[in-house]
């Protein structure tokens, strides 16, 4: 159990962002609430790929395509709800649709991970980028539901009478507690006898099967929930930007989450705020500087990987011997 | 006449996907090294050939540039930049050859601009072949399948049949024997990953005029190149080659012929629609079933 | 009674090799029975057949009855056959007490638990530091894996197999790398295991199989060409001609 710098970070970061709408108000600066939801979206999928891969073990490149099918089933039901004449069942409520990404995303990692965790390790890289592919691939060719244009939603989800996503506020003090629950869950899950074993399977794997654990199970459970999170982050983006395109799910955002994930620091519980935070704020800062800002981000993640592997997060925890 | 056509084009893309596929492969298999910027050589080739052929109006000179360039950026990245991270996991290879695709992506970007560059087919092969009564097929595509024919059975024999090819299976097939049976390893990888560079280069030069030389154009076919290294097996040349006809059979014919064959039992505009995302994802099908049988692929280096 | 353990013509071969050739054996319950042979004998092949991570291409082994033959090793646990590794095995950046939990772990319940802390089961932690103290290392229960001598290492090693209360105990050269003090130490260890379960011991240090073996079974390129009590072992010609030789005592 991490205590001491963890939680106090954790405290002083929550309090922060509960306060940052007042004070964003009072400064004139709402832009930011916008901008901080995001980043609570990309946290929570940065979380969830570091469940995956710092806990589990697993290099994932499919975590993009997980996003964006949670994204894509929250867009998909909320028309489908609108329109005369019906293919799927719709509903607009919050409670049903971003449920249902998190199914989506929990069942598409379920099957990606029963394939790819049959072959050999190099391979798994391979085949989660294989499939995030076929899942572009497959909604980019569904016309009915936008294709190359991407599918619109006319208005955020239903959360409670009196309580409006519209309100941009409203809507960032959701997807704050969304990801602090998230949070607290992933903060047990990882100390619990599940967690345990994750750890054990990817310090030694043949020794845990030598034990008795049935290795590929914990490894699907472990992949799943990492969709059910994926899934959830999804539905907060298309809420947000109420809109969602193939492009979403184009590999190279996969990459972009993992490029979150070693920035935040992986295995480390606050690595997904820490990773989408800074991510997003070197986004800003250099495409202030030069719309080549991409180069810059390149040579940025080199140097962190060559020589800050262990990332953000990692500043708060004592090196593990 | 059709399906001939199509077969004809299936062999085109499959030649020219094998050459991506060769070099992933035994960089793969050699040094242990997952990397994701290989399709940025495919564009460098492209966009290199492009504009030496315009300026000089040779294609044999823009060819050789194109090849050069690929060959000498990869073997300085490989020197400077690469050879960090082969004892470092998979994670900082995948994070590093990321990054070179956003700094490859930008700087393109920046020397070309954003918007798709033209590269004309070269006149001497502007025109079509009646190859039997009725299919007349384009003179530059049947180029493409002769070049990659060519340089296929180029590269068989010097894996084959040369020292430099004894010391590429013996480093494919176990690492560590090589180096302790004194094979110099790091010449060795710096010159396996130029060539590797450079057969990118020369399928992204082949394919300009015929594909859209645009940034990106490696992200896109880097994702077959990859399906091909997973089927064919890793390190393993003849697994990339048997890989890539696969596949591009799959794709070619499924693209062609699959709208026609669903419009059998869906009405005609889904399947229009479909057909081309369903040829996709057979590709990763068959993958997919291939690995639930053979978890190695099907021809891999190793024992 | 029926043997705990038992193989009848086990077969394997690798590419050309034969390295498993038509071994029958059998290890009767609470016997120390050991398995020796000159290197390359197969005798690690034959220990793998046994715990499920290699596949036989023929025969059958029998656990307590039951067909194992191609039952994958994290099956075979339950079913109450455990190994521990000629090369040490263990989690490293864990405590010892930590390792051992794991192992305690697998046959405690299903671990697809995730809310509960594992660290608030006692129960777990008292069964870990039972087998702390089985293997000797109670007063080392705190210290990372990283930080053990290589005997306590080899200790722990056989501790993450006796965790999950097994009926028969495979253990692959428990001694290799030891000094003369560490190997007195696992020989009494061993000893201590025969009335809670049974032992089936590759080794490769003479003095200690005729001091702990109740049986031996001598494997030369994959056969089996003697059975049998230590003096049988000890009299016999063809071991004598095959192996002894120099060594025996």
């Amino acid at each position: 159990m991490k205590l001491g710098a963890t939680w106090w970070f954790g405290i002083v970061a929550v309090v922060l962002l509960v306060l940052l709408p007042p004070i964003a108000s009072f400064t004139q600066q709402e832009f930011y609430i916008g901008v901080a939801t995001r980043v609570l979206a990309y946290a929570i999928a940065v979380s969830s790929l570091n469940l995956v891969l710092g806990h589990g073990g697993m290099l994932s490149l499919a975590q993009g395509s997980l996003l964006g099918a949670g994204a894509y089933t929250t867009a998909i039901l909320t028309v489908e709800a609108t329109k005369d004449v019906t293919f799927l069942p719709g509903a607009t409520s919050a409670w049903i649709t971003w449920p249902a990404a998190m199914l989506v995303g929990a069942l598409l990692g379920l099957a990606i991970a029963s394939i790819s965790l049959r072959t050999r390790a190099i391979f798994f890289l391979m085949i989660t980028l294989a499939f995030n592919q076929m899942l572009y691939y497959l909604f980019f060719s569904m016309k009915v539901y936008g294709g190359d244009d991407g599918l619109g939603m006319a208005a955020r989800s239903d959360l409670l009478p009196g309580l409006a996503l519209e309100n941009d506020t409203v809507f960032f003090y959701v997807a704050l507690a969304l990801f602090a629950i998230f949070t607290f869950v992933q903060h047990r899950l990882v100390h619990s006898r599940f967690g345990r074993v994750l750890e054990g399977i990817r310090i030694n794997e043949p020794r845990m099967q030598a034990l008795g654990f049935d290795t590929y199970r914990y490894k699907l459970v472990c992949f799943a929930i990492g969709g059910a999170g994926s899934g959830l982050a999804g539905a907060l983006l298309v809420n947000k930007n109420l809109f969602v395109s193939p492009g979403l799910l184009d590999w190279l955002q996969s990459g972009t989450l993992l490029v979150m994930t070693i920035l935040g620091g992986v295995g480390q519980l606050w690595g997904g705020l820490l990773g989408a935070a800074a991510y997003l704020v070197i986004e800003e800062l250099l495409s202030a500087y030069t719309q080549r800002w991409q180069i810059g981000l390149g040579v940025a993640l080199i140097a962190v990987t060559l020589y800050a592997p262990r990332g953000l997060g990692a500043l708060f925890v004592p090196r593990r011997p | 006449m059709l399906f001939l056509e199509q077969t004809l084009n299936a062999l085109q893309l499959g030649l020219m996907l094998f050459l991506i596929a060769a070099g992933l492969t035994l960089v793969f298999g050699i040094m242990d090294l997952v990397n994701l910027a290989h399709g940025s050589f495919y564009m460098l080739g492209a966009y290199v050939a492009a504009t030496v052929a315009a300026k000089s109006g040779s294609f044999a000179a823009a060819f050789l540039v194109a090849l050069a360039a690929a060959a000498g950026v990869g073997m300085l990245v490989e020197w400077l930049l690469l050879r960090r991270v082969y004892g470092r996991g998979h994670l900082s290879q995948v994070l590093v050859t990321f990054a070179l695709i956003l700094i490859a992506n930008e700087t393109v970007r920046w020397i070309w601009g954003a918007n798709p560059i033209d590269m004309g087919v070269p006149r001497s092969l502007a025109g079509s072949v009646a190859l039997a009564p009725g299919l007349s097929y384009s003179e530059y595509r049947l180029a493409i399948i002769v070049a990659g024919l060519a340089l296929a059975a180029a590269l068989f024999w010097m894996v084959n049949c040369t020292r430099l090819g004894i010391w590429i299976r013996a480093g494919a097939s176990n690492r560590d024997m090589a180096r302790a049976l004194g094979v110099d390893t790091s010449r060795l990888f710096t010159l396996v990953f130029g060539l590797g560079a450079a057969l990118s280069a020369f399928a992204g030069a082949m394919l300009g005029p015929i594909l859209s030389v645009q940034v990106g154009m490696g992200e896109a076919i880097i994702i077959l190149a990859f399906v091909v290294v997973v089927i064919g097996g890793i390190g393993s040349v003849r697994g990339a080659l048997l890989g890539s006809i696969v596949v591009a059979a799959v794709d070619t014919y499924g693209r062609a012929f699959l709208p026609s064959a669903l419009g059998a039992f869906l009405p005609l505009d889904i399947a229009t629609h479909l057909g081309p995302g369903l040829s996709q994802v057979s590709i990763f099908v068959l993958m997919a079933a291939i690995l639930f049988f053979r978890p190695r692929g099907l021809m891999p280096a190793t024992g | 009674m029926s043997p705990v353990l038992a193989t009848t013509s086990l077969r394997k071969r690798f590419g050309g090799i034969t390295a498993t050739d038509d071994v029958s054996l059998d290890v009767a319950a609470h016997e120390v029975h050991a398995l020796i042979g000159p290197n390359g004998a197969g005798k690690s092949t034959l220990i793998g057949q046994l715990a499920g991570t290699l596949r036989p291409d023929g025969g059958t082994i029998l656990c307590n009855g039951l067909d194992v033959t191609h039952m994958p090793a994290h099956k075979r646990v339950a079913h109450g056959l455990a190994r521990s590794y000629q090369i040490t095995s263990t989690f490293r950046g864990l405590t010892v007490l930590d390792n051992l939990v794991l192992a305690v772990q697998a046959t405690a319940g299903s671990s697809f638990r995730f809310w509960r802390p594992a660290s608030a089961e006692a129960s777990l932690y008292d069964r870990a530091r039972e087998v702390a103290a089985l293997v000797d290392l109670s007063a080392r229960e705190d210290v990372l894996v990283d930080h053990l001598s290589h005997g306590e290492e080899r200790q722990l090693e056989v501790g993450l197999a006796l965790a999950s209360r097994p009926r028969v105990l495979l253990l692959d050269e428990p001694m290799a790398g030891m000094g003369k003090e560490e190997s007195a130490r696992m020989l009494h260890l061993i000893e201590r295991l025969r009335s809670s379960t049974t032992v089936l011991l590759v080794e490769h240090d003479m003095a200690a199989v005729f001091r702990l073996a109740d049986r031996i079974t001598v494997l030369v390129y994959g056969r089996v060409i003697a059975s049998g009590k230590p003096d049988e072992i000890r009299r016999d010609r063809e071991v004598r001609e095959a192996y002894l030789g120099a060594a025996a005592s």
